[in-house]
């Protein structure tokens, strides 16, 4: 047992060099990342209001979340709904037009590429001062304006008040903003295919480029592709910051309402940190869940293959 | 693909058409902002609205500057604080996460993969998940309202510092022996031979850092009090809800703020490329 931990030490100092060059990201990593996610699973089983320390109350914040809070459970559906149709046609979208993409000429893709990407740069925040001309209430509004004229409406259509309409024009807008990280992962992943892999399919009797796309491309992009649905996954669960631009907080009945802003609104407005922190708890068992998900669906064709 | 070069190909042309219409519609927001920056004030509110401006000035940037440095903080208070943060984040990011990466591709030490799987997890990491013990943290740090609590959170970059060692990892290690033959001592390894290596990857991590930080409007919000702390996109989250009568300066503002994003993007984009194709988990 001693002759182990000696024979350990030993290791680790041999490698001391690596651990130093470790230690500043690894610091960091330790204080903001994993503490305060431990910590958050902590506060969530307490009271804390910050003035007075945390008292333990078991799980009654989680009760309280899902029987008692029907603000909580209009923002879970809201959030539920908009990463469902976000999370995977962000994913679709990115692939779809990457690949097209790459089906141009090597010169013009880079101008494609700007194209694409740049609404992804661009923060919802700042982008707002667009979106609340193009989708205002009133005839003022682009998108009213345009409907009126070619009279497909009678009058202005309520794009940020009416409680149907809200969700759908967060969607849209985030979509827009969606072709990010895993678009260019995307892209990247396409030009280090191996071109003779595409000689052997035909060989093989490959046919279209779909045939192609189905059984040679999208096999060897697996680790792309499971990169990139990951950030998905990330991306659509903590969608909040531009129903707040848009839609205001909170939003007309709710109907704007996500899990991001419930959260925000226990913590920073009515400081009740440890309801926020399960909040918090659930958002992050949420994605982790999905997360581990698309790894197993990833990772389970690869054996197949 | 060679095959599009070889003849001409009615499938090219129909992909072409399509990028190029979606293409457009994928700007149009951005024309209405550069758009509505330069529109004089009768543009603006005139009836039936018009999308493209006619007569462009620079009256909305004029009224920005004035109308914030009658309240006591000038809009370029924001600017510096944004352009500060963002530039010290990225710098340190690039730095400590290039550190990291060297021995996480290169050295077997003992704890190697479950830093790396650690790594891999913080993928699925959401800052929003963490605000409230990040808050805890910075009021008792005693860092409420500096620079530093704007700073320090953001410097552990996951997906940064995965997408350097993926890099590294294509580089044969052979190249690593051959200089320990030599005698080279490990901080002149990563001197001269990892840190040339991992150079070309800096690209994407300044690239995807550099947006996360300069738009990230809650930092702000959580971590500073005072008016003269907050940065660029606090600033704008607080106006841009006004109503229409400060839309000309909002987009003013707004326009000055999606202008770095983009510049940098059609800076690096020719490098970013060679690093996302390293982009992969392979599970």
């Amino acid at each position: 047992m001693n002759r182990q931990i000696i024979i350990l030490v030993k290791q680790f100092w041999k490698w001391r060099i690596s651990y130093i060059f470790l230690a500043p990201f690894l610091l960091l990593f330790l204080l903001f990342i994993v503490a305060p996610v431990l910590a958050s699973v902590g506060l969530s089983f307490t009271y804390y209001n910050i003035l007075e320390p945390p008292r333990f109350n078991g799980w009654s914040n989680y009760k309280l979340l899902f029987v008692d809070d029907e603000i909580f459970i209009t923002a879970l559906t809201n959030t539920l709904y908009f990463a469902l149709v976000t999370g995977p046609a962000s994913y679709v979208l990115a692939f779809l037009f990457a690949w097209l993409i790459h089906q141009i000429p090597r010169r013009i893709r880079p101008f494609y590429t700007t194209i694409f990407y740049v609404p992804s740069l661009t923060s919802g925040v700042a982008m707002s001062v667009v979106w609340l001309v193009l989708f205002a209430n009133d005839s003022y509004g682009y998108l009213n304006s345009i409907l009126l004229s070619i009279g497909l409406v009678e009058e202005p259509v309520q794009w940020l008040q009416n409680v149907k309409l809200i969700m759908p024009v967060i969607i849209i807008i985030s979509l827009w903003m969606s072709l990010g990280t895993g678009f260019l992962a995307f892209l990247a992943g396409f030009e280090t295919i191996n071109t003779e892999l595409y000689d052997a399919g035909k060989v093989d009797g490959i046919r279209s480029r779909w045939h192609e796309l189905w059984y040679i491309t999208i096999p060897s992009m697996k680790p792309q592709m499971l990169f990139g649905a990951v950030l998905a996954v990330v991306g659509s669960f903590k969608v909040g910051e531009i129903s707040q631009a848009i839609a205001g907080f909170p939003s007309p009945l709710y109907a704007g309402h996500t899990i991001v802003l419930h959260l925000r609104d226990y913590a920073f407005i009515r400081y009740e940190l440890g309801y926020a922190a399960a909040i918090s708890v659930l958002l992050f068992t949420l994605i982790y869940g999905l997360g581990k998900l698309c790894f197993r669906i990833f990772a389970s064709k690869e054996e197949q293959g | 693909m060679k095959r599009n070069r070889k003849r001409p190909d009615t499938g090219l042309w129909v992909v072409l058409l399509f990028l190029t219409l979606l293409g457009g519609f994928m700007v149009l927001p951005l024309i209405f902002l550069v758009s509505t920056a330069f529109k004089p004030p009768e543009e603006l509110f005139i009836y039936p609205p018009r999308f493209f401006v006619e007569n462009p000035t620079f009256a909305n940037f004029r009224d920005l500057l004035i109308s914030t440095s009658a309240s006591r903080i000038p809009f370029f208070r924001y600017l510096f604080n944004s352009l500060m943060v963002t530039a010290i984040t990225v710098a340190f990011t690039v730095i400590i996460g290039s550190l990291a990466a060297y021995p996480l591709s290169k050295h077997p030490f003992p704890g190697r993969n479950a830093v790396f799987n650690l790594i891999i997890l913080s993928l699925m990491f959401a800052p929003e998940v963490v605000e409230i013990p990040r808050f805890l943290i910075m009021s008792n740090l005693g860092l409420m309202n500096t620079y530093s609590a704007l700073i320090l959170p953001n410097l552990a970059f996951p997906i940064g510092l995965f997408l350097m060692k993926q890099f590294l990892d294509q580089v044969p290690d052979a190249i690593f022996e051959a200089g320990k033959i030599d005698g080279a001592g490990e901080w002149k390894q990563f001197w001269s031979i990892a840190l040339p290596l991992i150079r070309p990857a800096w690209a994407t991590v300044i690239i995807l850092s550099f947006i996360g930080i300069w738009n990230d409007a809650s930092s702000a919000a959580l971590f500073t009090q005072t008016e003269e702390m907050k940065t660029l996109p606090y600033f704008l989250s607080t106006v841009n809800g006004q109503g229409v009568a400060r839309a000309g300066a909002n987009a003013a503002a707004s326009f000055l703020m999606t202008i770095p994003t983009v510049l940098i993007f059609v800076l690096f984009q020719s490098r970013v490329m060679s690093t996302m194709a390293y982009s992969g988990i392979k599970s």
